[in-house]
């Protein structure tokens, strides 16, 4: 036990120290941080408003034009040549002009602009030339637009969830975004990890220091202190991340004020759309922190940890195993292959399973130890009945002793195996040698 | 008293016999060779005893108890295929080897101190075993092989890898770890180490024991009762107690034979038989050099080519 511990110790101190290590710690939360910053700020940023100007020679959409968000539009009486000529030296980006036209055959509507005009802007203006032409065109047939607009609906769903402790608004939407990060997070590590364990066997092998150590300590004990050791690694890297994160976060909240501008921004569209019932639909800020608030975090967290330090021991013996029993890093790939499958696999069934989070796919997917740790974690944030998740929890410790054992037969064969390429008939060989 | 031995023990792979029932005995502080040509077995020998792997039948016996993990603390062992972690400091990386031992830090501090003032070798603590060179490497690697004083050393090809001046250095440690009492399994091809150190030779052939005593013994075993004399003169011929195995001139007038005496004759009547014939400048036994009886033993042949390195296979 004790030696155990000595190797998880050099396992984990020589990984902490590296600068590697160091450096992923440091960037991952900054080019976050820095990436979300500069999104905020982009968006906070007072940008100088474009000016159309408009002339409209058929004097239907008088008034129609509104200011909106970053555009303003302004009439102007003036001929369209004088305009024209007036455009290169006025504070207009452009120039909107709308000819007298027939409302059946709308032609000759051009805008004229110093610079190329956004699509964004262009859209907006033909959307209001249509909206008002087809309103012109309905009013020609004899349909007051206030009657069709009164036939429009707009519909967005509450979702309630109902549980012992009463009613609570949630969002799938939520649970979605909840649970696929826990999956991919998940999914991420134990590949990350996983091939951390691999090459760290590898290194051993190909530098030859193996035998000495197993001189000293039983080959399990390595390769379970190896195990743990980077298992920690990976925990302090999350741990950091957390906490980096949160650092950056208040601070670039702090420098921009970022709290109050993010109020005002998303009210503004929510005006635009005073009709919809739920304030959640258009505030997504609000809508997730008012699902997360419903969903139970410390569970959630908790059964992430379990999952993820479950799937990673489960994989990363499995990955020991296959450093052991190559000679180099390009021998590796024919045992990768059939190893990433399963993890593959869940990920993308991940898909199907957020879309029917308690089908027979997620249920079976969510047992078998080797998907369980991604598909569990994904449909956990929409609720498991407690006797579903004790048992994929049970049947993953049972697959983490049994692939754990598995890999140890595998590993101490395969670590003294040097210059033999190495088949899965002979691996299966080596599970059944004796001592 | 021994302070191993391996009784009957065999270790079978899935196609091969590594061992077939071999016994050897190793007696408190000697220095035991351990001889044979590759896939001999030797390596797996070495295995069961370190404990790594054990043995399909037999039984080891450490200081006359059945192996047991806790020996491993008082075994050290330098494997033939050996290295250092290489991004690790040389200080840090035998603390940790040594603690692996069972020793504590500050123990293990202690004694590293003193190995590093011994080979002088004090400005490499800091260093990154990558920036040494391979004999510097062997270095480490020995005295991380005897830094927790175990009573049984096992050095696998010990040698590789040093120039003549480390090889000595190493030579004369190995002679003073069995001055002070350890006990040295020394496994290695190279026969001129092997006749300089050891005092008991045990040599594997395809899995099987095939000689085993202490190294003077054994050599008489392997003589052939064949003797060199260089003379001047003619010699013509001899009693057929005498064989002439070669004869060949050296100098001017000077000769060289290889004489064996069957039969009962003694030394005493070659010399007086040759007296007779030619003027004697010297007179020697023939003695086979572990690498004549490596080389008989392993390719078969019989005794009768002891002592005439011509028809053995690789002298000459």
């Amino acid at each position: 036990m004790n030696k155990i511990f000595l190797i998880l110790k050099r396992e984990y101190l020589v990984r902490v120290q590296k600068k590697s290590f160091i450096i992923m710690t440091l960037l991952v939360p900054l080019l976050t941080g820095g990436f979300m910053a500069g999104v905020v700020f982009l968006s906070t940023r007072s940008i100088k408003d474009k000016v159309v100007q408009v002339v409209d020679e058929s004097g239907l959409f008088k008034g129609k034009f509104t200011d909106g968000r970053d555009v303003k539009f302004v009439y102007s009486a003036l001929t369209v040549d004088k305009a024209k000529r007036a455009l290169p030296q006025s504070d207009y980006q452009a120039l909107l002009y709308i000819p007298a036209i027939d409302v059946q055959k709308p032609k000759g509507i051009v805008l004229f602009a110093g610079k190329n005009v956004s699509m964004l802007l262009q859209n907006r203006i033909e959307d209001v030339l249509d909206q008002e032409l087809e309103s012109l065109r309905l009013q020609k047939v004899g349909i007051d637009k206030a009657v069709l607009a009164s036939t429009k609906s707009k519909v967005a769903i509450a979702t309630v969830a109902l549980s012992e402790e009463g009613e609570k608004t949630s969002s799938s939407g939520a649970a979605f975004a909840v649970g696929y990060a826990c999956a991919f997070l998940i999914y991420m590590s134990v590949f990350i990890y996983g091939a951390q364990v691999m090459r760290g066997v590898l290194e051993e092998k190909t530098s030859r220091i193996v035998e000495v150590i197993i001189s000293s300590v039983k080959p399990f004990q390595l390769m379970l202190g190896k195990i743990t050791g980077v298992a920690l690694v990976g925990l302090t890297q999350f741990l950091l991340w957390i906490v980096l994160g949160f650092a950056i976060a208040t601070f670039t909240s702090a420098a921009f004020g970022l709290d109050k501008k993010a109020v005002v921004r998303t009210e503004k569209p929510a005006d635009r759309a005073k009709d919809t019932p739920n304030p959640t639909a258009d505030n997504p800020l609000a809508g997730a922190a008012a699902a997360l608030q419903t969903m139970n975090v410390p569970l959630i967290l908790g059964t992430f940890l379990f999952y993820f330090l479950g799937g990673y021991l489960l994989y990363s013996a499995l990955f020991a195993a296959i450093g052991a029993a190559a000679d180099s890093e390009t021998d590796t790939q024919q045992f990768m292959f059939p190893i990433t499958i399963p993890l593959i696999a869940s990920i993308v069934v991940a898909q199907v399973v957020l879309q029917d989070p308690d089908g027979s796919v997620a249920f079976w997917m969510s047992m078998f130890p080797l998907t369980s740790p991604i598909l569990m974690m994904v449909r956990i944030p929409f609720g498991v009945p407690p006797w579903q998740l004790l048992l994929s929890m049970t049947l993953l410790v049972a697959g983490f002793v049994a692939t754990t054992w598995l890999a140890a037969r595998i590993y101490r064969v395969g670590i003294l195996m040097y210059g033999k390429k190495v088949n899965f008939r002979e691996l299966s060989k080596w599970v059944f040698y004796k001592g | 008293m021994n302070i191993l031995e391996a009784n009957h023990v065999v270790k079978r792979y899935a196609n091969h016999t590594a061992l077939s029932d071999v016994s050897v005995s190793i007696p408190r502080q000697s220095i035991f060779g351990l001889l044979g040509p590759n896939g001999a077995g030797k390596t797996s020998l070495i295995r069961i005893i370190t404990q790594i792997t054990a043995p399909d039948r037999g039984e080891i016996l450490f200081q006359g108890e059945r192996l047991h993990p806790r020996h491993i603390a008082r075994i050290g062992y330098l494997p033939e295929e050996r290295g250092l972690y290489k991004k690790m400091k040389v200080g840090e990386q035998l603390l940790y080897l040594a603690q692996l031992k069972g020793l504590t830090k500050p123990e293990a501090m202690d004694r590293l101190k003193h190995w590093f003032k011994k080979f002088e070798i004090q400005t490499w603590w800091g260093k990154n075993v990558e920036d040494l060179s391979k004999g510097m490497q062997q270095k480490i690697q020995f005295v991380a092989t005897v830094l927790h004083e175990p009573e049984l050393i096992i050095l696998d090809e010990p040698f590789s890898g040093f120039d003549p001046i480390n090889a000595n250095l190493i030579k004369d440690e190995i002679l003073e770890l069995r001055e002070k009492g350890s006990t040295i399994i020394f496994s290695t091809h190279r026969m001129e180490s092997v006749e300089e150190l050891c005092d008991h030779i045990a040599l594997l052939n395809q899995s099987h024991k095939v000689l085993d005593g202490t190294t003077k013994a054994i050599r008489n075993q392997f003589k052939t009762n064949t003797y060199i004399v260089a003379f001047e003169g003619d010699l013509a011929s001899l009693p057929p107690d005498f064989d002439v195995l070669e004869n060949r001139r050296l100098e001017e007038d000077l000769h060289q034979a290889k004489i064996r005496i069957h039969s009962a004759a003694t030394p005493n009547d070659l010399l007086s038989a040759l007296i007779r014939q030619v003027r004697v400048q010297s007179f020697r036994e023939s003695i086979p050099s572990m690498n004549d009886i490596f080389i008989t033993s392993v390719t078969g042949n019989g005794k009768e080519t002891v002592g005439n390195p011509t028809r053995s296979v690789y002298t000459e």
